[in-house]
């Protein structure tokens, strides 16, 4: 099995303990992802849906509830050095390149400081070279001895990106990689993720707000709501013909959207420490509001009967939604309810 | 003479003066918004376009010098006194800054901050009078009254966002300058505060004028758009056209920036345009787009091009259009 990357059953939350008194928050609320050697899965959702903190979590920086990350089939181990050598295989690329490269520090400082924390053997001057040209800087050379100011937006995120590459890892998580960047520097940087891929075999995690993104670079789509993974496909599929009525909603909203009437959804996502009952999406649900739902005989349940978690693998499209029973949704997996499942593992 | 436009900017110019230099941030804008109007103005970062919006209020940092003219309502913003300036902010034309986090005074409730203008605008206005007008504008924008007396920590992002536009209003100005108002948001809570805005031009007569980096935003709530790059305008027409069919080659990357999801086109392809923003500092010569420009000839190097009849209601700065020189 090809599978480099997956969250299994996973969740991650804050408060409990040291809240007392207010519910805890659940961030993450039973999610099952994996990403395949070479390819690039785009995890959407509105801030606040815990697409965030997913990530962290698969990048160890997080410690889940429940469930586990693995990686090239091994759960994670969380012991301090367990988790050194995990982070060498799987990187981090962040939002905001200029809040990521510190000033100080020479394009070719940013790139040789994972391979000093790591102690990797070889000659280091060569392998920040490899890196910075696999990234686009070219010649590498001449970008050894330039400060991030010097650099424009694009090129710096070239730098964060070669800092992850020159560790050779097999993903990459990249959260919101172009949101910052300028519109005609953003096609260029992803461009050089698809090309990554194609040239190392690279596996990519995107997590991202932005629809486009997804449709321009990612094989898969997760869209994200309140915790959990509500839709997952094929992008084409996913971005097509939604099966969950908030992707749907999602879509419509957008400027260029091909002539759907949007659907804006009132309010904001909700909070996660107040995950409403049924299917969490139920409040907002414009199926539900305009009757659909009902129509199709499952109003009641929207509103009381939770959904299995969405398995997000490859070749499956599935949706969390009562009005798609014909979805691909698992039966086994059942949501486990009450508050006990979500206490935290370790004291 | 006829009645004069809401807003009309002539040969717009505005430069920092900055230690490494001069640094032209706008070089000869001209724009045109009426009442029940949006225009959008794109462009990246360091093209002007915010440059521009300040100017048009005078709230340019000191050190940068404007000239031209910025009629509103005839009158012109660059050559009024102080006390006529301040009278015109707020009242006559008001700005939605981007990032509301920060445009917020922390430590003040949303009421205090919506009060503020109306009571040192409005003479004859009372506090309890001016309270209840902004709980009014809160509900117009969508934000329940009682938050008045929240803080800007207790609300949202597009509920801040949302309390900015309220601000804006408080005087009913006739002109909004919006600056990137969503960047920040959601694709849903974009969506909100674009209908919102919609929804005032609509229904006020207020002109907009409403600036962003993404083309696709713009092309669906503006009336017209004007393409901005290295200071100026290289296009400007009617805002769904200039988005589906530009005809700068700047505007049309800008315009493929974006996707359109269901396009084949883009699936699994990226539009990126090499290179970076031009640095103001030093231009490239001739047409400053010419270094990225894919369809640059050997003109392009000499040739400055200024904006020039592309289209019926269309106009491009590009030695590919046409022949004939413009004529304003």
């Amino acid at each position: 099995m090809s599978e480099v990357l997956a969250a299994v059953d996973l969740h991650v939350g804050f408060g409990g303990r040291r809240r007392r008194g207010a519910p805890p928050i659940r961030a993450v609320d039973g999610v099952d992802l994996s990403v395949a050697k070479g390819e690039i899965v785009a995890l959407a959702g509105e801030s606040g849906c815990g697409k965030t903190t997913l990530a962290r979590a698969l990048l160890g920086l997080e410690r889940p509830w429940r469930g586990e990350v693995r990686h090239q089939g091994v759960p994670l181990g969380y012991s301090s050095r367990a988790l050194k050598a995990y982070r060498r295989r799987v990187q981090l690329v962040l939002q905001d390149p200029t809040g990521a490269l510190n000033p100080r520090h020479t394009v070719y400082e940013a790139v040789a400081e994972g391979l000093r924390i790591h102690r990797v053997p070889g000659e280091e001057k060569e392998q920040v070279a490899r890196a910075l040209s696999l990234a686009g800087l070219r010649p590498a050379e001449r970008f050894f001895r330039r400060y991030p100011h010097e650099l424009s937006g694009g090129q710096r995120q070239r730098v964060v990106i070669a800092g992850a590459l020159v560790l050779n890892p097999d993903v990459i998580v990249a959260d919101e990689p172009v949101s910052s960047l300028d519109a005609s520097v953003r096609g260029e940087i992803l461009a050089l993720l698809l090309s990554l891929r194609a040239e190392l075999g690279l596996s990519v995690l995107v997590v991202t707000h932005d629809l486009g993104l997804a449709w321009n670079i990612a094989d898969r789509l997760a869209v994200m709501y309140l915790g959990r993974i509500v839709e997952a496909g094929p992008t084409e599929k996913v971005l097509g013909a939604p099966r969950h009525p908030y992707t749907e909603a999602l879509l419509s909203v957008l400027p260029e959207a091909p002539n759907r009437a949007p659907v804006i959804l009132a309010g904001e996502t909700p909070d996660p420490s107040r995950i409403p009952g049924g299917c969490r999406f139920h409040p907002r649900c414009p199926a539900l509001a305009m009757g659909i739902a009902d129509r199709a005989g499952v109003a009641g349940r929207c509103v009381g009967e939770p959904l299995p978690v969405v398995a997000a693998g490859p070749q499956t499209w599935s949706a969390a939604c009562h009005l798609r029973p014909d979805a691909g949704v698992p039966a086994t997996r059942v949501e486990v309810s009450g508050v006990a499942a979500r206490e935290p593992q370790k004291g | 003479m006829s009645t004069p436009k809401l807003l009309e900017v002539e040969d717009l110019r505005v430069t920092y003066r900055t230690a490494g230099g001069d640094l032209p941030a706008v070089r000869g804008v001209h724009l045109t918004v009426d009442k029940g109007q949006t225009l959008g103005v794109a462009g990246e970062s360091g093209c002007g376009k915010t440059s521009v919006a300040s100017a048009i209020l005078r709230l340019l940092p000191p050190g940068a010098r404007a000239t031209g003219r910025v009629l509103l309502q005839g009158e012109d913003v660059l050559a009024m006194n102080w006390g006529r300036l301040r009278a015109v902010r707020w009242s006559a034309a008001a700005i939605v800054f981007q990032g509301a986090m920060h445009a917020l005074n922390p430590v003040r409730t949303i009421g205090r901050q919506i009060v503020e203008p109306i009571l040192l605008h409005e003479r004859g206005v009372g506090a309890r009078a001016a309270r209840k007008r902004a709980a009014g504008l809160l509900e117009q924008v969508g934000v329940p009254s009682w938050r008045l007396r929240s803080y800007p920590h207790e609300l949202s992002g597009g509920q801040r966002q949302r309390v900015m536009i309220a601000m804006a209003l408080a005087c009913a100005p006739d002109l909004i300058i919006a600056d990137e108002p969503t960047t920040a948001l959601d694709v849903m809570v974009q969506a909100q505060v674009l209908d919102l805005l919609r929804g005032l031009v609509r229904e006020r007569g207020l002109g907009l004028v409403l600036i962003s980096h993404d083309l696709a935003v713009l092309a669906d709530v503006c009336d017209r758009v004007a393409v901005m790059y290295a200071g100026r305008v290289v296009e400007e027409g009617p805002g769904h056209r200039l988005f589906t069919d530009a005809v700068h080659p700047y505007a049309r990357a800008l315009a493929a920036a974006f996707p359109t999801i269901g396009d084949p086109a883009s699936r699994l392809a990226p539009h990126g345009l090499p290179g970076d923003p031009p640095d103001p500092r030093g231009l490239p010569t001739g047409c400053p787009f010419h270094p990225r420009c894919a369809a640059a000839v050997e003109r392009c190097r000499t040739e400055d091009v200024l904006l020039r009849p592309a289209a019926p209601d269309r106009s491009a700065a590009c030695v590919h259009i046409g022949t004939e020189a413009v004529a304003p």
